[in-house]
């Protein structure tokens, strides 16, 4: 009974449960291939997208924010704790197009919000 | 003479336990002391410690079942050459992922950073490793004992969840962040579960046989918690998610799911001053050592989950080093401490090895050590997580200056990692020089 569940509740996730439009307008084919160039370079290694990957460096889910040129820097150059992964202008480009996608799906961390009775929490 | 398969699979995974820790070392270095060993950057030591680490729970966990199955189920393995075509597949794949990782190759996602092809052959291997379980366990008659329960469903489950982690490659999948998010963590976290259920089947195992009494594995109970901890390895894994913005009924489910974990916890609690009873009396037995250990990080780190599936705490530790307090905790302090517990029973069993004098003082005296600097090691992340969490959410300081004021706890943290390295290789070193003393005859 468990599994039938379990397989009934999965394809919801799969399906309605995540089933987000926002920012769909900025997955480019540049965005996608920034997406692949993301896993290429293990950006998940020291960077997380809705704090989920590594904790050396900042979550960049809404790193755009901060516009595109503090972010082209970081990646053309590196940091004392970043690599400079050398990467062509145009995989620069693809993973800023990816990035910003990123920014319009939605925000991380939430920082204003109220907490209800229950223990959940509404964002402001 | 052909030797036993299981602690074939002992050794290795004894070897890949410290050679992660080695790498989880050095990371835990990069971490805090920008520039340390900048010639192979922390982008390759993080999943060359994390692989190393994962082979470890995988490989001692495969290792006893291999074993324990003709030994003491009374189930004749289906077949005998399936395991080794097993173990060959695994050490080809592995050593070719560790390749990978050195020339920087990557291409896969967190936890799998390695090509996605080579995902092909650890699904191969596990097919062979389920058709000879079930072949096997589906001849024995009578009811079955909790544990052939709990290894049949980390069996199928990571055959599901393996191939799930694996959906990215689909465009309907990948081409929308938010699903594409949900489902990793879908499958990581009921990955962890499916391994979790390995390991714990293993707890109950060794249990079984250093008491001699079998009904523990019978009882109502023992079946009780594994229905609870099946059901949150379907369901428990969106705590993970909470700040995604996936659809609402998801997260309270999940936060509705991680509180049946009280039941556990309050299980325990009743149950503390009785193995507390228990470990006394039998603390000289090696195995159960490290079973008693295992309870009271089960203890701590239960406590910890229960606490941060609030969601709003969850909102303050998301991201911060309390998480990766959560899962050290778990695979350091409950399945690493489970599975030496098996690792030992299992070569004693199999080398009628005696440990010299300073060996058995060498164990002893690794175990405190490697318990004392992982409480420290603990307290630490916990610490930074908190101190990281308060600083984001007051939201005046940049990232740089946020860890650059949480720097001096991690290099704490850093040195109890080294500590914690020490004290492991104290216990683990007799073993293995138990294993290749039995291999070379």
């Amino acid at each position: 009974m468990l599994v039938v569940f379990n397989i009934l509740y999965s394809s919801l996730v799969y399906t309605i449960g995540t089933d987000n439009t926002k920012g769909e307008s900025f997955y480019t084919e540049n965005a996608k291939r920034g997406q692949l160039l993301y896993q290429k370079y293990n950006c998940t290694a020291c960077h997380q997208l809705y704090g989920l990957g590594g904790y050396m460096g900042p979550d960049l889910t809404n790193v755009m924010a901060k516009g595109e040129p503090y972010t082209k820097v970081f990646l053309q150059y590196g940091t004392q704790r970043m690599p400079n992964f050398h990467m062509q202008e145009d995989e620069i480009n693809s993973l800023i197009a990816f990035l910003k996608y990123a920014d319009k799906t939605g925000t991380s961390p939430i920082k204003h919000f109220d907490v209800n009775r229950d223990g959940t929490i509404t964002p402001k | 003479m052909k030797k036993e398969i299981g602690i074939i699979f002992i050794a290795l995974a004894m070897i890949s336990l410290l050679t992660g820790m080695f790498f989880g070392t050095v990371s835990a270095l990069q971490f805090v002391f920008p520039g340390f060993l900048n010639d192979f950057p922390f982008v390759k030591v993080r999943p060359l410690h994390v692989s190393l680490v994962i082979a470890w729970i995988f490989l001692s966990a495969i290792g006893g079942i291999y074993y324990y199955l003709p030994k003491y189920c009374g189930v004749k393995l289906f077949s005998d050459k399936l395991p080794r075509i097993h173990f060959w597949i695994f050490v080809i794949t592995g050593l070719l992922i560790l390749i990978c990782y050195v020339m920087g190759k990557f291409g896969g996602r967190e936890y799998w950073e390695f090509p996605p092809i080579l995902s092909v052959p650890i699904f191969v291997s596990w097919i062979l490793f389920g058709i000879n379980y079930f072949k096997s366990v589906f001849k024995k008659a009578g009811q079955w004992p909790v544990y052939l329960w709990m290894w049949a469903t980390g069996i199928v489950f990571f055959f599901i969840t393996f191939s799930e982690a694996h959906l990215w490659l689909l465009p309907y999948f990948r081409e929308n962040l938010i699903r594409d998010l949900t489902i990793q963590w879908k499958a990581y976290g009921a990955l962890v579960g499916s391994w979790n259920m390995l390991v714990y089947g293993t707890a109950l195992f060794v249990m079984t046989r250093v008491k001699g009494d079998e009904t523990a594995a019978h009882s109502k109970l023992a079946f009780l918690m594994y229905f609870l901890g099946f059901a949150n390895l379907l369901f428990g894994w969106a705590h993970h998610i909470y700040i995604v913005p996936s659809a609402l009924w998801i997260r309270i489910f999940a936060y509705f799911m991680s509180m049946t974990e009280l039941l556990i916890l309050g299980k325990i609690i009743w149950n503390w001053r009785k193995s507390l009873d228990e470990a006394k009396k039998d603390f000289h037995i090696l195995s159960y050592r490290f079973i008693v250990s295992a309870d009271f990080w089960v203890f701590l780190n239960l406590s910890l989950a229960v606490i941060i599936s609030v969601p709003a705490i969850n909102v303050f530790t998301h991201g911060t080093h309390i998480t990766v307090a959560h899962a050290m905790g778990s695979t350091i302090g409950i399945n690493s401490m489970i599975l030496l517990a098996s690792c030992f029973f299992l070569i004693k069993d199999i080398t009628q090895y005696e440990f010299s004098g300073m060996e058995a003082k060498s164990i002893k005296i690794g175990f405190w050590i490697f318990n004392f600097f992982l409480m420290v090691f603990w307290v630490c992340l916990l610490v930074a997580g908190a101190e990281k969490g308060a600083m984001v959410m007051e939201d005046k300081l940049a990232f740089q200056q946020i860890m650059a004021n949480i720097n001096p706890i991690l290099i704490v943290f850093a040195f109890s990692g080294i500590g914690l390295f020490i004290g492991l290789l104290m216990v683990v070193l007799p073993a293995l020089k138990a294993i290749f003393s039995y291999l070379k005859k």
